[in-house]
Formats: structure tokens, C-alpha cells, sequence
């Protein structure tokens, strides 16, 4: 047995049809392991999304295979895919998609609920899940008044509650300025670090390589470079304790 | 305890306007539905109040005869051979029939004339509120109800006008015997009818039997329809159901009630449906994050199912609170609405199945999410 918690192989991804035909992925290899963070950088266009949803199980690639904690998701159906999201992905999104109408607290144990985790010791969890990210105290905030960054530590909060073994995070940091994203990469890196998750960031930022342990460039479809990040880099301060 | 029910409330109270607009739907289709069913159950009580309130077993009608207030008539010879019979208590003529009912001021208004039976109690006035009803033995006397007062120029017992010319007096007042036709019911008794309403004295319009507590009801009833002839006998049960049937249905009262209930039905469902949907649609990134993080469809679908629900239950607790407010308003006029605790669930189940169902378009819109919309947003 390997660490590689996601493990595509040859995968390739067509979109649309007829004319509208596009080649989004043209034989991809890529592995996700434990403890690692990685990068995944490339112009707009060159598959960067498609490669996100296709290791998350959005979609099922036109051929090759994907792996997700040793289960395969070729010709798995829709409530599959989900079960496998359900299981082993955490996401967090740009736009972070918290429910506007729940409390941040509510909005992390949503992700526990869906997995049919209920009650108390749920409410604890997202409380301690948000302390994690450093916002215990807005527990009882509704969204619509956290600032962004505040928003996407609650998106991580959500993402991580439920201990997945990866988290796809889509540009993080692409709505938030500069020390804003910092806090996220921050927390996203000792993720991946302190609690052995393999972490997958989507970015074209270039401000966040520093928090890389390998840096993937997809163009066209194509991995096209595959590098260390900066290992010997000495760790970012923890903006929280880590209680999880 | 689950967040679905958090997030389907948290959804509908979000946009109150719309809540509330739901909530007008659904409030107007059930009332709507309770006030058609309601009428329904108070004309099919109306129409049988002389037959709930008769002692008798068995009713000896004039072939073909759809209701108390069939104006055909019989031979009433045949009381005299069924009184005889083994098994029968007594079998007492009924009268009935319309006449004219002039008031002190010259005014003249129809009645529908009862001969009430004192001796045996087949039919008498019942719910008495005031004078004596033994007194309707006596000359030309009458019992008529209060809600009648105006219409037939009466203030008390004592009061008196003219039927078809003959001077009578009111010496009993009763409380709550109104006729769904909207016709006076005046009490007198057997001789006095048949002056009334011109029924020759060979003739009744009915033959109320009573049995006697040790007959064999079934051997009777064979017996009598033997000795009945062209006469039909039915048992107290299946004329009601016949009298019922007949205003309900031979008429058409009964369809045009189910009628509009059906219509409060389909408003409420299309009313319900289209906010449920728009609702729906206004949430779609929500429910395609859900979806995202890995939510089965079951969780979204109970999500709308529980703001179906929630729908339901508000709605119909403000419309249970009107229809009971109308139930009251119209416990003394002259079609009072009639809600049982039966009706009440059965409105309550039809607002649930009919918010539930409400929900398919939603969820059927739902089922088509893509969850990675959530990514190009």
C-alpha cells in the first residue's frame, strides 16, 4: 500500500460535443500523498478545474482511471461519486458558498450533518473545527457579516470538520488580499502537514508557492512540469493551535 | 437533531415576502377546501334533520319517494294493517306539504307544514325553548322556531297569523330546526296538517313504524315490504342515505361543493408548487454545494420535502383558526358549516400531500443539479 490518498492515471476529460468538442485533460498522471501540499498552476484554460473535479469526482474521466482512498471511480454513478466526496474529500471554493442563512457554526456542522452526524457532539466538532481557524468566537456570525477571509477559514473550517483524507481547494486565496490569503495558505499548509491530510490548491497566485511542497503545471491539458516546492522552507507560524 | 429542518426554515423565512405569499396560497385553498367540505357536511345534516330527529324504525314512503319533503302520498290503510302486525310498537301517518302562511301585517310567506305526533313521538318539534308543545293537540295551534321570528311576524308564544286562512297560534318555539330550503317548518298536528296542506284524509305522505324492543328487525322489515305493496319500506339508515344522495347529488348541490373544493385544490397545489420552485431556484447554489461536499440526494430532497412540511403546517394552522371563526359565524344561519374532527384531518392530510406534492417540480429541478457549478462561480 502507497500514500497516495488520490492516484489519477492516463486520465483524459472531453467536454461538451459536436463542435463544441473540447479536450479539457489529454492523458493526465497525477498523485495526491499524505502531508503534502500541492500546486496546481496554470494559464486560464489549461485544464486546471477540469483536473480538480475529475480527482474530486465531479466528473468521471473519458478514459484512464482515478483512484480515491482506494476506490475507483470509473463507472461509478452520481450517488456514488457522492458517497466518495461524502467519505474522503473536503472542497474549498473560491467563491466559499457558505449557506447565507446559517451561523458559521451551522454552516461547518452542515458538512457533518450530510454525513449523517447529528446532536451535540456534531456542535462541538464545528466549534472546535472553527477554533482550528482561529473564529470560535464568530461561531454565532452569519456570514454576511465575517469579511472574506473570515468567510474562507469557515469554508476550510467545513472542508476539514469532517476529517477527509484530501482537500481540493479551488483558489483559495483568489477573492482575498494579500495577508488574508496568507492566513488561508497558512492554515491549508499545516493541514496538509500537521494532520497528514493531502492537500490540492488550484492557483494562479503566484504568492503562494512559498507554501508548496511540489508545484504541478498543467497546460493544455497536459502536465507539463512537475517540481519541488520549497521543502527546506521553514514553517509558517500558526495563527491557531491545532485541536483536531 | 438534523440541520435539514434548520435549512429548509432558514429558506422559507429567508424571503418573507414570499413566505407570506405562500402562505396566502395555501391558507386561501384550504379554507376554500374546509368551507366547501363544511357546507357539504351542514347540507347533508340539514337536509336529513327531520329523519335524525323521527323515534321511528322503519319509513313507509310512496314508491320512488327521494326525500322528507317528497310531496307524493300514500294509502294510509296500510298503518292501520302494519300497527297490527307481530313486532311493531306502533306505526304512525306523517303529513307534510307546503302552504301559506299569512302574517298579522298581510304579508304571506310559504311554510312547510309537519304533523307532529305528541302520542307516540314519532316526530315531534324538538329543542324546545319555549311554551308547550301538548298544547299543538289543542284547536289550531302551532310550533315554529326562532330563527324564524322575522318571517313569520312572531315575537313569542301567543303570537298569531293565518294558514290558508285559518287563524292559528304559536304556543311552542323551538331553537335551531331550520330547513336548508329556507321554508319555515311549522309544527301542528296530524288533523290539522291535513287542513293545511289540502292531503285528503285516505292519504299520508309517510308511515313512521317503531318496533318493539324484542322484534326480530329483519323479519319485520321482510313482513311490512310484504304487506306493502307498491309502498316502499326503508329502514331509517337508508332513507337519510336516500335523502342525502338526493340533495347532493340528484341535485347537483353535492358536485357544485366538490367543485369547488377541487378548484381550492388546484390553486393551492399550483400556488404552492410555484413558490416552492421559485424558492428553489433561488437556492440552486446552495443546494449544488450540498451536492458538492458530497450530499446524498436524499438530504436535499428532505430538505423541500421539510419546507413542503413547514408550509403545510403554518398554513394550515391559520386556516384551522379562520374555519373555526367561520364555523361559529355560521353555527345560526341557515346552512351552518360543519367541520368534524375528521374533517379537520382529513384537510390537514390533503395540505400535506398537496404541499408534498408541490415539491416534485422542485425536486425534480434539483435532481438535474450539477455540482460542479459550485466551481464556476
Amino acid at each position: 500500500m502507497n500514500d497516495y490518498v488520490v492516484e489519477a492515471k492516463s486520465v483524459e476529460k472531453t467536454l461538451g460535443r459536436g463542435a463544441g468538442e473540447v479536450q479539457a485533460l489529454r492523458g493526465v498522471d497525477l498523485a495526491l500523498r499524505r502531508g503534502e501540499l500541492t500546486l496546481l498552476m496554470g494559464p486560464s484554460g489549461s485544464g486546471k478545474t477540469t483536473l480538480l473535479l475529475v480527482l474530486g469526482c465531479m466528473l468521471t474521466p473519458s478514459s484512464g482511471s482515478v483512484t480515491v482512498c482506494g476506490t475507483p471511480t470509473a463507472g461509478a454513478d452520481k450517488e456514488a461519486l457522492a458517497r466518495i466526496r461524502r467519505e474522503h474529500v473536503g472542497f474549498v471554493f473560491q467563491s466559499y458558498h457558505l449557506f447565507p442563512t446559517l451561523t458559521a457554526a451551522q454552516n461547518v456542522q452542515l458538512a457533518l450533518d450530510i454525513r449523517g452526524e447529528h446532536g451535540r457532539r456534531a456542535a462541538e466538532k464545528s466549534r472546535e473545527a472553527l477554533a482550528m481557524v482561529g473564529l470560535e468566537p464568530k461561531a454565532n456570525s452569519l456570514p454576511g457579516g465575517l469579511s472574506g477571509g473570515e468567510q474562507q477559514r469557515v469554508a476550510i473550517a467545513r472542508a476539514l470538520v469532517a476529517n477527509p483524507s484530501v482537500v481540493l481547494a479551488d483558489e483559495p486565496t483568489g477573492a482575498l488580499d494579500g495577508k488574508n490569503g496568507q492566513t488561508i495558505m497558512r492554515i491549508l499548509a499545516d493541514t496538509a502537514h500537521e494532520r497528514e491530510r493531502a492537500v490540492l490548491v488550484v492557483t494562479h497566485d503566484p504568492r503562494v508557492v512559498p507554501y508548496a511542497d511540489r508545484i504541478v503545471e498543467i497546460e493544455d491539458g497536459l502536465i507539463v512540469q512537475e517540481r519541488p516546492g520549497e521543502t527546506d522552507r521553514p514553517r509558517m507560524p500558526k495563527t491557531v493551535p491545532f485541536r483536531m | 437533531m438534523s440541520l435539514v429542518l434548520t435549512l429548509a426554515s432558514r429558506n422559507l423565512f429567508h424571503d418573507r415576502l414570499r413566505f407570506v405569499a405562500t402562505m396566502v396560497g395555501i391558507v386561501f385553498s384550504v379554507v376554500l377546501v374546509m368551507i366547501q367540505m363544511g357546507l357539504f357536511l351542514g347540507f347533508g345534516r340539514m337536509v336529513t334533520t327531520m329523519i335524525d330527529h323521527a323515534s321511528a324504525d322503519f319509513w313507509i314512503l310512496p314508491k320512488g319517494a327521494k326525500c322528507f319533503e317528497d310531496p307524493s302520498l300514500l294509502d294510509v290503510k296500510l298503518r292501520d294493517r302494519v300497527a297490527t302486525m307481530e313486532g311493531v310498537s306502533w306505526a304512525v301517518p306523517l303529513v307534510i306539504g307546503f302552504s301559506d302562511w299569512r302574517l298579522e301585517s298581510g304579508e304571506v310567506t310559504p311554510v312547510f307544514i309537519v304533523s307532529a305526533d305528541l302520542r307516540d313521538g314519532s316526530l315531534q318539534p324538538f329543542n324546545v325553548v319555549d311554551g308547550n308543545v301538548q298544547a299543538l293537540t289543542q284547536g289550531a295551534n302551532v310550533a315554529v322556531d326562532r330563527s324564524y321570528f322575522d318571517r313569520l311576524g312572531v315575537s313569542s308564544v301567543g303570537s298569531t297569523a293565518e294558514i290558508r286562512g285559518r287563524k292559528v297560534r304559536v304556543v311552542a318555539i323551538t331553537d335551531g330546526i331550520r330547513s336548508f330550503a329556507t321554508t319555515p317548518y311549522v309544527f301542528v298536528d296530524l288533523k290539522n296538517a291535513r287542513n293545511y296542506t289540502g292531503t285528503p284524509r285516505d292519504r299520508a305522505s309517510s308511515v313512521l313504524v317503531r318496533l318493539k324492543d324484542d322484534a326480530d328487525r329483519e323479519k319485520v322489515l321482510s313482513a311490512i315490504r310484504a304487506e306493502a305493496g307498491d309502498a316502499e319500506v326503508l329502514t331509517s339508515d337508508d332513507f337519510r342515505s336516500r335523502s342525502r344522495s338526493f340533495w347532493l347529488f340528484g341535485t347537483g348541490a353535492g358536485a357544485a361543493l366538490f367543485a369547488g373544493a377541487l378548484l381550492g385544490v388546484i390553486v393551492g397545489t399550483v400556488i404552492v408548487a410555484q413558490t416552492l420552485y421559485s424558492s428553489t431556484k433561488d437556492h440552486l447554489s446552495e443546494f449544488a454545494t450540498l451536492r458538492a461536499m458530497g450530499s446524498s440526494n436524499a438530504y436535499i430532497y428532505g430538505v423541500i420535502i421539510y419546507q413542503a412540511l413547514i408550509n403545510a403546517v403554518v398554513g394550515f394552522a391559520i386556516a384551522a383558526g379562520i374555519g373555526f371563526i367561520v364555523v361559529q359565524m355560521t353555527a345560526k344561519s341557515a346552512l351552518p358549516i360543519v367541520i368534524t374532527p375528521w374533517l379537520m384531518a382529513a384537510l390537514f392530510a390533503l395540505t400535506v400531500v398537496m404541499c408534498v406534492a408541490s415539491g416534485i417540480g422542485a425536486i425534480i429541478r434539483v435532481v438535474r443539479i450539477d455540482p460542479a457549478t459550485v466551481f464556476m462561480r
